[in-house]
């Protein structure tokens, strides 16, 4: 597949805003069970909170640039039922209005008690609009995620280890950013945050890895011989109907160079795995924000490099039909 | 159930882009035009399609063979660039099964595009919305065209008739008929499209002769030579027979 640069941006920046929005939550859920202390409501959740709605403001209007007739994009909610897209269009609204609310209830200090749980642990509404907004930032992984694996014919794509992957590097990159936030405003939460990034950063590792395995040995269902029909070991395409090339040869081959392609694969692994691993453990009880922030930048680089990879790998059995691309 | 198709006889098509070029005539100035043309006369033109030919050879010299294949939307029955449109622009008709694309609820995503396993779908670069073959349906129910001329252009271009158009879901229709008698397949079975149109195969006629087949082994006469004409002064059936 031809790798799109608003679809890139779309799905990294959602990816990291969801997962700093879990990050700052997480945070809080630790505070109410006492497990870590309180944080200030406005310097640190509310501005987390605003932070988190960048980043997803900045995705979806990269994904405004996506489509042909962005302006007729509030259609496209109308087929939740059947579709990944449309589940996903609805969700990221939601997330980002939970998300405000979050906020703005951290901001103006109204956060009533709603109830209290076994009499000990207090329950205000900050904390169950959080919880909302947890299971729609998990839902939106879900339904970015599936937007590819849904797509059986795209056999690189189609497996439960696209979704684990998309939501994982969202969770990974959104809690670098979020210890590199937590050390910008003086809290002392960047270890913590620190912390999960590298279990999330280490596990992603593997799960990417098993699908770089899986799609590495994957045997395509369909062969020239079953797109044309004919049932012949030898078979050359002569004529590809169009001269100049078709939207078929534009959006469905990456067009990159055997070498840019290997490239690529070996920069993200390397700028996704290896070197935040090492920045993030040298922050680790450092106390230095910029450690963060560097893990945080080169991370999200290689998740870059990591989403072109994603988009190129995938071959579609249309280029069947297209020899000579 | 009506469920219209193309069935393409792959024996009888010689790759002439009758069907391609008539398909763009009638389409770019029909409900679902202009289909765009960039560059049409620069080194490399491209525009939309909904129907391309393209061509294949099978095998190697001299055991070879020519395949000219028209593609176009294959309209199937289970069709997957339907439920994954986000605005349900793209959407299969009821009543005669063609599959079609709304382009006004059409944002461009490209969506459908790639849940299609055969690459039928082009985004319009002018338009910048999904196009697609409609099989002619503004043809092929106007009441104003003579009966005969009610059939998608592709299919009233064709020199060589190597297009059949009718209802796959009537059993005793031509393209059904053709379908099961003469080896109808469809593409990518693998996928469960189910796609309406179909293709009929390359097939050669063939007849084995034997040898003992050449010579005659049942002459009573063991003789091939004409027989004799009577004489003159024979009797003639008249004279021995009487009436």
């Amino acid at each position: 597949m031809h790798p799109a640069f608003s679809v890139i941006f779309l799905t990294t920046l959602l990816g990291a805003g969801q997962g700093l929005f879990l990050a700052l939550y997480t945070a809080q859920v630790y505070a109410a069970f006492g497990l870590l202390p309180e944080q200030d409501p406005v310097r640190f959740h509310a501005l987390g909170a605003v932070l988190a709605l960048v980043l997803l403001g900045l995705g979806l209007f990269s994904s405004f640039f996506h489509l042909g007739r962005p302006e007729r994009a509030w259609r496209s909610a109308a087929r939740w039922r059947t579709s990944w897209l449309s589940r996903e269009i609805l969700v990221l609204p939601a997330l980002m209005a939970a998300i405000a609310a979050w906020a703005a209830i951290h901001y103006s200090g109204f956060d009533p008690l709603l109830f209290t749980f076994r009499e000990t642990y207090a329950v205000s509404l900050s904390l169950a609009v959080g919880a909302i907004g947890t299971l729609l930032a998990f839902a939106l992984y879900l339904c970015t995620g599936m937007i590819y694996a849904c797509i059986k014919q795209l056999q690189e794509w189609a497996t439960p280890l696209t979704v684990v992957n998309y939501t994982l590097f969202g969770l990974a990159s959104g809690f670098l950013l979020a210890a590199a936030f937590a050390g910008w405003s003086g809290t002392g939460l960047a270890d913590f945050f620190g912390g999960w990034a590298i279990i999330a950063t280490v596990v992603v590792f593997f799960t990417r890895a098993a699908s770089l395995v899986r799609n590495a040995r994957l045997k395509h269902k369909s062969t020239l011989q079953t797109a044309i029909g004919v049932r012949h070991a030898q078979i050359v395409q002569k004529a590809q109907g169009a001269m100049g090339g078709s939207f078929n040869t534009r959006e469905f081959f990456h067009g990159a160079s055997k070498r840019k392609y290997a490239f690529v694969k070996w920069v993200f692994l390397v700028l996704v795995f290896p070197l935040p691993l090492l920045l993030a453990s040298a922050g680790l009880g450092s106390g230095r924000t910029g450690l963060w922030l560097a893990a945080f930048l080169i991370q999200y680089l290689g998740l870059l490099a990591e989403r072109w990879f994603f988009f190129a790998q995938a071959n579609h059995p249309q280029n069947l039909y297209y020899q000579t691309v | 159930m009506t469920q219209l198709a193309l069935v393409i006889d792959l024996n009888v098509c010689v790759g002439c882009h009758a069907c391609v070029t008539s398909c763009k005539e009638w389409n770019t100035s029909g409900t679902a035009g202009p289909m765009a043309d960039l560059k049409p006369y620069g080194k490399e033109p491209r525009g939309t399609f909904f129907n391309r030919v393209q061509t294949f050879e099978v095998g190697e010299y001299p055991q070879t063979e020519t395949v000219h294949f028209p593609k176009s939307c294959l309209h199937c029955e289970d069709p997957p660039c339907v439920p994954v449109c986000p605005t349900g622009a793209s959407y299969k008709r009821e009543e005669d099964g063609i599959v079609l694309v709304d382009s006004d609820k059409c944002i461009g995503c490209k969506y459908c595009s790639w849940a299609c396993p055969y690459g039928v779908r082009e985004l319009d670069e002018h338009q910048k919305i999904m196009t697609k073959c409609t099989l002619c349906v503004d043809r092929i129910y106007d009441m104003s065209l003579p009966e005969a001329e009610r059939r998608p252009a592709c299919v009233n271009a064709c020199p060589t008739n190597a297009r059949l158009f009718g209802d796959v879901d009537d059993p005793d229709s031509e393209v059904s008929v053709a379908i099961r008698e003469q080896g109808g397949y469809p593409l990518m079975p693998e996928w469960g499209t189910r796609p309406a149109n179909h293709y009929l195969p390359r097939r050669k006629t063939r007849m084995t002769i034997h040898e003992d087949e050449l010579v005659r082994a049942d002459n009573p006469l063991k003789k091939e030579r004409q027989l004799p004409m009577p004489d003159a002064d024979d009797p003639t059936l008249d004279e021995t027979t009487s009436w």
